[in-house]
């Protein structure tokens, strides 16, 4: 990753983190398209998705419902598909400390949105005669600079996972020299599979007859993966 | 007879469309989506007498910047209604009444219908496709285009119904689509969770056919793994015991090598 780099990737993790919540909430910040879209600009959109399906098995368990605290997986994942990607081959050191950068970050992305509602809502209460009075310039500009402030916001976390993940890349080596890969990515699957197999369960047992569909469907998949 | 749905101005329609997208941008912990939902109907109480800056404007745009709480997709059923509320003119403690009574039922809608349902739903459909060595494009691309085909149908449908509807729009929240979409949606991703995710594993884990074994033997501690977690659960989200685990991991290896 070069310095050229950056900006370009702190603009994608703004536009990423404004995703989010603010703007048009396509899900573009959902791991999966984020780390695609950040190791596609570091040149490997291959190694982006490999790291951003990882990361889409932990996020599969938050949901974002409005009021609740929930991690920002968009910035983090646009720095965690950056670092796979920059490595130019899908190994385990790469791995781990990008998805451990990208779990980090989006605590912190998380702990950031709340800040940001704070900070709306001083906002919103300082207008509060001016809200009254229905005055349209006002709200309009209320809820613009909200969204700026999000935008600000998105670019802001991506810069400082940017500072913490760029040193870790020269000693992410020694933190895997004790796993080879063959032990590395399975073990990297097992947590992030064990995530998703209980965040499907989380969600859909709920549903009358789903915890007998789960049952089944996956009894017959891990029966024809290992007996084909 | 009853009388036909006046026209909202194309431009009008767009504008508000546009600004649902943007609904949640000043999102706080007490208004809510109230400033959202104020920004949202705006363009459509410019066609109130007098225009823009009028007592009837003012008085209208005061009422629906107020606290409101709704799932943002489907807050455009309540954009849609209100906005027709305030240009037919209907008393304004109805209208007040009608948007406090709009909260619960397009909150809990909504998060079943799209939270629960649909988004795990194409968030597994991205990673079966991931599965299936699909390109980056491809996965991305599907994901992004089924989404938001949902996302998308959701803004115009409410938008449309709350605008035909009115203060009269209960009923059309009981169409089949609200109320047994969520059930159909999640049979569907659990079928095709519990398929796709072993493969998802295997791609992930990047094992030769000569590691099968152990790919079984850790694809097995993954199914156990995911047990215990439903045990803990409320008591340790599973992306926290990840993040605890890895970094154990990553701190082990260092300090072993």
């Amino acid at each position: 990753m070069t310095a050229a780099d950056l900006l370009p990737l702190v603009l994608l993790g703004a536009v990423i983190g404004f995703d989010t919540v603010s703007f048009p909430q396509a899900m573009l910040a959902r791991p999966i398209v984020a780390a695609t879209l950040g190791g596609a600009l570091v040149g490997s959109a291959l190694l982006g998705a490999l790291c951003g399906a990882i990361l889409e098995c932990f996020a599969l368990e938050t949901l974002p419902v409005g009021a609740s605290r929930y991690p920002e997986w968009g910035s983090a994942s646009v720095v965690a598909g950056a670092m796979v990607g920059d490595a130019h081959a899908a190994t385990v050191d790469a791995l781990l400390i990008a998805v451990i950068v990208a779990l980090a970050g989006a605590w912190l992305g998380g702990w950031s949105m709340v800040q940001l509602r704070s900070l709306n809502a001083r906002r919103v209460r300082r207008s509060q005669d001016a809200i009254a009075r229905g005055d349209g310039r006002v709200i309009r500009n209320l809820h613009l600079q909200g969204l700026l402030a999000d935008l600000l916001r998105g670019a802001a976390l991506t810069s400082v996972l940017l500072a913490i993940a760029l040193p870790l890349r020269d000693v992410s080596e020694r933190a895997s020299q004790g796993l080879t890969l063959s032990v590395g990515r399975p073990m990297l699957a097992m947590v992030a599979v064990a995530v998703a197999v209980s965040a499907v369960w989380k969600h859909f047992a709920g549903v009358p007859y789903a915890r007998a569909i789960i049952a089944v469907a996956l009894a017959s998949s891990v029966a024809w993966f290992f007996l084909t | 007879m009853s009388s036909p749905t006046p026209a909202l101005p194309a431009h009008t329609q767009l504008s508000m469309l546009l600004r649902l997208l943007a609904i949640q941008g000043s999102w706080n912990y007490e208004t809510l989506i109230g400033t959202g939902t104020g920004f949202c109907v705006e363009p459509a109480l410019r066609l109130l007498p007098g225009g823009r800056d009028s007592p009837a404007y003012r008085d209208a745009l005061a009422r629906q910047t107020q606290y409101f709480n709704a799932h943002p997709y489907l807050a455009a059923v309540a954009v849609g209604a209100l906005a027709r509320a305030e240009l037919d003119r209907e008393p304004p403690h109805q209208i007040e009444r009608y948007r406090r009574a709009l909260c619960s039922p397009l909150g809990s809608l909504g998060d079943r219908l799209v939270w629960s349902a649909w988004l795990p739903f194409c968030s597994i459909v991205a990673l079966a496709l991931f599965a299936l060595d699909a390109s980056p494009l491809l996965i991305v691309l599907g994901f992004l285009a089924l989404y938001n085909a949902g996302h998308l149908w959701l803004l115009v449908w409410g938008l449309r119904t709350g605008w035909r509807d009115g203060l009269r729009v209960a009923p059309a929240l009981g169409t089949p689509l609200l109320r047994q979409g969520p059930t159909a949606i999640s049979r569907a991703g659990a079928a095709l969770g519990g398929l796709a995710l072993p493969f998802v594993f295997a791609r992930i884990a990047g094992g030769g056919a000569q590691d099968k074994l152990m790919l079984a033997l850790v694809l097995l501690g993954a199914l156990i793994a995911a047990a215990l977690l439903l045990r803990l659960h409320g008591r340790l989200e599973g992306w926290k015991a990840g993040l605890l685990v890895l970094s154990l991991v990553a701190i082990y290896s260092a300090v072993r090598s």
